[in-house]
């Protein structure tokens, strides 16, 4: 089977890729182009540990095909820190401990920072909602939102 | 001169000791890598030349391999190795046999999803082609998933001969296990109430649910020599298992410990790393292996299952006069001893006179259980505290007064035996009662459930080196993976014990031959045990420095105490030399007698037991049967919290985890053996949009077993939620649920059935 040439941006960084017809945005990511911060918890699209942003919309990168990716751009969790400067939701998801394992964190991150891009002023239950496609098994979700709202708040204020 | 710590005399200091670090809430070492995905998690790996193997998986609840044909496969273009159980080391009639069999079906498969064939490819694609080609005769056999069903004569038996207890008569072969705790006169004691309820009940088994799936990356030369990554909650534990397995000594096989994606007991067994090590003997190349989702709900996990008769005996004023329970559990094809658990917590949390509890593990063809936080109990514990509510619903007494009047507290005679020490139900009860959410007005449809849990918490096996650095900071390794942060809590005691910053403690997680063995990451034990064994590890190093900075002063090493991370003369020598710090000591080292270290290997003890209380308010549709979780408030005693946010978030993930459990959550199995929801769709664990803040008391009732008074939290969490919930739906709902999880339809058949 041939394979499909991609050109796209990820993170700001110009990236070709190879990719068969049915490999997945995240397999690429994680195994073509060496990001493995998104992770694969379900491969279905319900855990939400794979979240990325193509063009700004919110999806899970296991149901994106590698090959959509052609001349748009992604964002994964690997960009959200500006260098050294962690961005506000990183900085207070660790301020409220709102991780224990961690392996969903970075769907929560890529997740939490859509909804803050679109509804900079969200109520409990927004969050609530909004990130209910991303499962967390560790924290019961509690210093999670805490951490949301108070990023939220933050980036208001600055 | 190190204040000697003698075992058991420190109750009495705990509560008046200061501390400067412990109870502060530090960032975690962990955190950075955590949020920028830079933390590698058990799939992240990559090695040069690597593989990727599959697993083929029966489709058969119950069969016998007659014949398996591989040569198609191996015959395909780009498939390198493969193994099947006859590429394993026979492990005798052991435990380990099971766990082996269970990683590759021999003679037979027991259950939907049991591995039979593995192979490993240039790709996943590739070797997922290849089980394509690969050729397995079956003979069905019949199957039973259903406890109750497996113990009846008519059913089918899946082992003959692997009863591993002194079975009574009257039970059939697949009943594998019967233990039996209790004290007093349980007929005198039934004869003493005034009311007695007797109910059965039964649970679905759920799965642990962790959201990476395992992971493993195996790599063995042709010397012999093997290395092995994991996601795992215990490395030595998947050394000591896949070097056996593969015919190896342990020497030659290191296990470095992934970053771990949740384990919740999951991980505290081998699946793929004796597969991936053996595809990789085979091809000499390194053998990556990720599980799919679904083969982690068919393969992996889950806890059991149960089916339980429980009888209370009550006077009018709430006290209980005997309490009997019978429960049966299931955890799969392969013995196990969950039941057993779950017969000795059942009323662990009552000071009884009379208290008998019989259990039962009965095989089935269902897969081979793991541990799930505090396995056994939950299920246990959720019957006797249901029929606890009923008894005080019946009598219309307060049900926190009711459990205060029975609490288990220090002297009490415990239901499975040992005598408990200081222990603080009392005080959990006792904040539970005076805390607002206890008073706060309900609305419609809404109603109240209470329940205590139980955990006994494990110690065991441990062992923590130290460095002393030279520019004053200090490196710990510990040999057990952190699954909720305790690399935080290790790094804690580490600069409490050593009087420096926690910024000045660098603690990591060691592969399995940088210090001594280390039993897994379960049991609540870590913070316990390893702490305990870090902060005896930093009494070895403080030792050493007082007697470098007597030698220094030339006094005798017996006049230096060790004060505020720095080495200070006593006696008629105080006040002569100025303190001496760590760094000073550290950074003079290679003069005074070279480097400084500390370390500790212990098979510790008196882990200390943990009690929790937990109030739920729930609001039950009664057009659906939708139940929605409006107000929750855990109370736990964690001896003393070391960081008190990752024993909130062990409270709060514990509750939530049981909440799953008493709604939702459900192993779901055909007429045809199969599991029928093997994915996060149709196993719906908790989401963010399904609940409320959980809120965290954290009451500390110092464990004499540990120098800081240190309980395990992690455990105890979940157990409590099952019961708090059904007792909330059944008074908001008006009907007395029997059967978890308490899903719309069940609850909507309940309310209907009450018309």
């Amino acid at each position: 089977m041939s394979k499909i040439h991609v050109s796209t941006s990820i993170n700001g960084d110009a990236v070709e890729y190879l990719c068969d017809p049915s490999e997945t945005l995240l397999d690429v990511l994680r195994n073509r182009v060496g990001l493995t911060g998104a992770k694969e918890g379900c491969g279905s699209g319900d855990c939400g540990a794979c979240s990325v942003e193509l063009d700004g919309r919110l999806v899970c990168s296991c149901l994106v095909l590698a090959a959509e990716a052609e001349g748009k751009e992604v964002s994964t969790v690997e960009g959200m820190a500006d260098g050294e400067k962690l961005h506000v939701l990183q900085q207070k998801i660790l301020d409220h401990a709102a991780l224990q394992c961690g392996v969903c964190t970075p769907g929560i991150l890529v997740a939490a920072k859509a909804l803050l891009e679109k509804n900079p002023d969200p109520t409990e239950t927004e969050v609530r909602y909004w990130l209910a496609g991303n499962l967390c098994r560790c924290t019961g979700y509690d210093k999670i939102i805490r951490a949301v709202m108070d990023a939220a708040a933050e980036m208001r204020g600055a | 001169m190190v204040t000697e710590y003698k075992e058991g005399s420190v109750g009495a200091e705990l509560g008046q000791r200061e501390f400067k670090v412990v109870g502060t809430r530090p960032p975690r070492p962990d955190g950075v890598d955590k949020v920028t995905g830079r933390a590698l998690f058990g799939a992240d790996l990559t090695a040069p030349g690597m593989l990727h193997a599959t697993i083929l998986r029966s489709p058969h609840a119950h069969a016998k391999i007659v014949s398996i044909d591989t040569s198609a496969a191996l015959a395909m273009d780009g498939v390198k190795a493969v193994v099947t159980s006859d590429d394993f080391v026979k492990q005798g009639g052991s435990g380990n046999q099971d766990t082996l069999d269970n990683c590759m079906a021999r003679g037979k498969v027991f259950y939907d999803g049991h591995a039979v064939v593995a192979v490993a490819a240039t790709s996943v694609m590739v070797a997922n082609a290849a089980l394509k080609l690969i050729k397995v005769e079956y003979e069905i056999l019949p199957h039973e998933t259903d406890v109750d069903a497996a113990m009846l004569d008519s059913a089918p038996v899946l082992h003959a001969g692997r009863k591993f207890r002194n079975i009574p008569e009257g039970n059939n072969a697949n009943v594998s296990g019967f233990w039996e705790f209790g004290h007093g006169d349980i007929d005198e004691g039934f004869a003493k109430a005034d009311i007695i309820v007797e109910r059965s009940f039964k649970t679905a088994a759920t799965h642990q649910g962790y959201i990476e799936p395992h992971a493993t990356l195996a790599t063995m030369g042709p010397d012999g020599r093997g290395e092995i990554w994991v996601s795992t909650q215990g490395h030595y534990m998947v050394r000591d298992l896949s070097a056996a397995f593969v015919g190896m000594e342990t020497s030659q096989l290191r296990v470095t410990a992934a970053e771990i994606g949740g384990g919740f007991g999951g991980k505290t067994t081998v699946y793929l790393e004796p597969v991936a090590l053996a595809l990789s003997k085979k091809s000499g190349r390194p053998v990556k292996m990720v599980m799919t989702r679904e083969e982690v709900f068919r393969a992996s996990g889950p806890t059991t299952s149960s089916s339980t008769d429980v009888k209370i005996g009550m006077t009018k004023d709430g006290r209980i006069t005997a309490g009997q329970a019978k429960p049966r559990y299931q955890g799969g094809a392969y013995p196990n001893i969950t039941a057993m658990l779950g017969a000795m917590t059942a009323f662990a949390s009552y000071d009884l006179e009379a208290v008998q509890t019989q259990a039962w593990n009965v095989l089935t063809n269902r897969p081979k259980q793991a541990a799930y936080r505090a396995p056994g109990a939950p299920m246990a514990i959720y019957t006797v505290e249901s029929v606890i509510d009923e008894l005080c619903q019946k009598l219309d007494l307060d049900p926190i007064e009711v459990r205060l009047m029975n609490a288990a507290k220090k002297g009490t005679l415990s239901s499975y035996g040992p005598t408990f020490d200081e222990i603080g139900l009392v005080a959990t009860l006792e904040a539970a009662k005076a805390h607002p959410h206890y008073a706060a007005p309900l609305g419609p449809n809404q109603g109240r459930g209470v329940s205590c849990g139980f955990w006994f918490n494990f110690a065991g096996n441990t062992s923590v080196s130290m460095g002393i650095n030279e520019d004053g900071t200090v490196s710990v390794i510990e040999g057990n993976p952190d699954i909720g942060g305790s690399r935080a809590s290790i790094s804690m005691m580490a600069a409490e014990e050593l009087g420096i910053p926690f910024d000045k403690v660098r603690t990591i997680v060691g592969d399995t031959n940088s210090i001594g063995f280390n039993d897994v990451t379960d049991g609540s034990r870590v913070t316990f045990s390893v702490g305990l064994a870090t902060i005896k590890a930093a009494r070895a190093a403080i030792q050493n420095m007082c007697g470098r900075a007597a030698q220094v002063w030339g006094i005798d090493a017996d006049a230096v105490d060790w004060v505020d991370g720095a080495a200070v003369p006593t006696g008629h020598n105080a006040g002569e030399f100025p303190p001496m710090t760590l760094a000073e000591i550290a950074a003079d080292s290679a003069k005074t007698g070279g480097p400084i270290a500390g370390h500790h290997e212990v098979n510790a003890d008196g882990a200390g037991v943990s009690f929790g209380v937990h109030l739920v308010d729930v609001e039950v549709d009664p057009e659906t049967g939708f139940t929605e979780i409006k107000r929750y408030t855990v109370f736990q005693d964690a001896g003393k919290a070391i960081h008190p946010d990752y024993v909130e978030g062990q409270m709060q993930g514990g509750a939530v985890q049981g909440i799953g459990w008493a709604l939702n959550e459900e192993y779901i199995y055909g007429e045809d053996g199969k599991l029928q929801n093997a994915g996060f769709l149709d196993y719906r664990i908790p989401v963010a949009s399904d609940l409320p803040m959980i809120d965290a008391v954290i009451l500390e009732i110092p464990n004499p077993g540990h120098p800081y008074g240190v309980r395990g939290v992690g455990e105890t969490g979940i157990v409590p939620p099952l019961a708090a919930v059904a007792n909330g739906v059944s008074h908001a709902a008006g009907v007395r649920m029997s059967e978890l999880p308490m899903s719309p339809p069940r609850i909507l058949a309940a309310i209907d059935g009450a018309k």
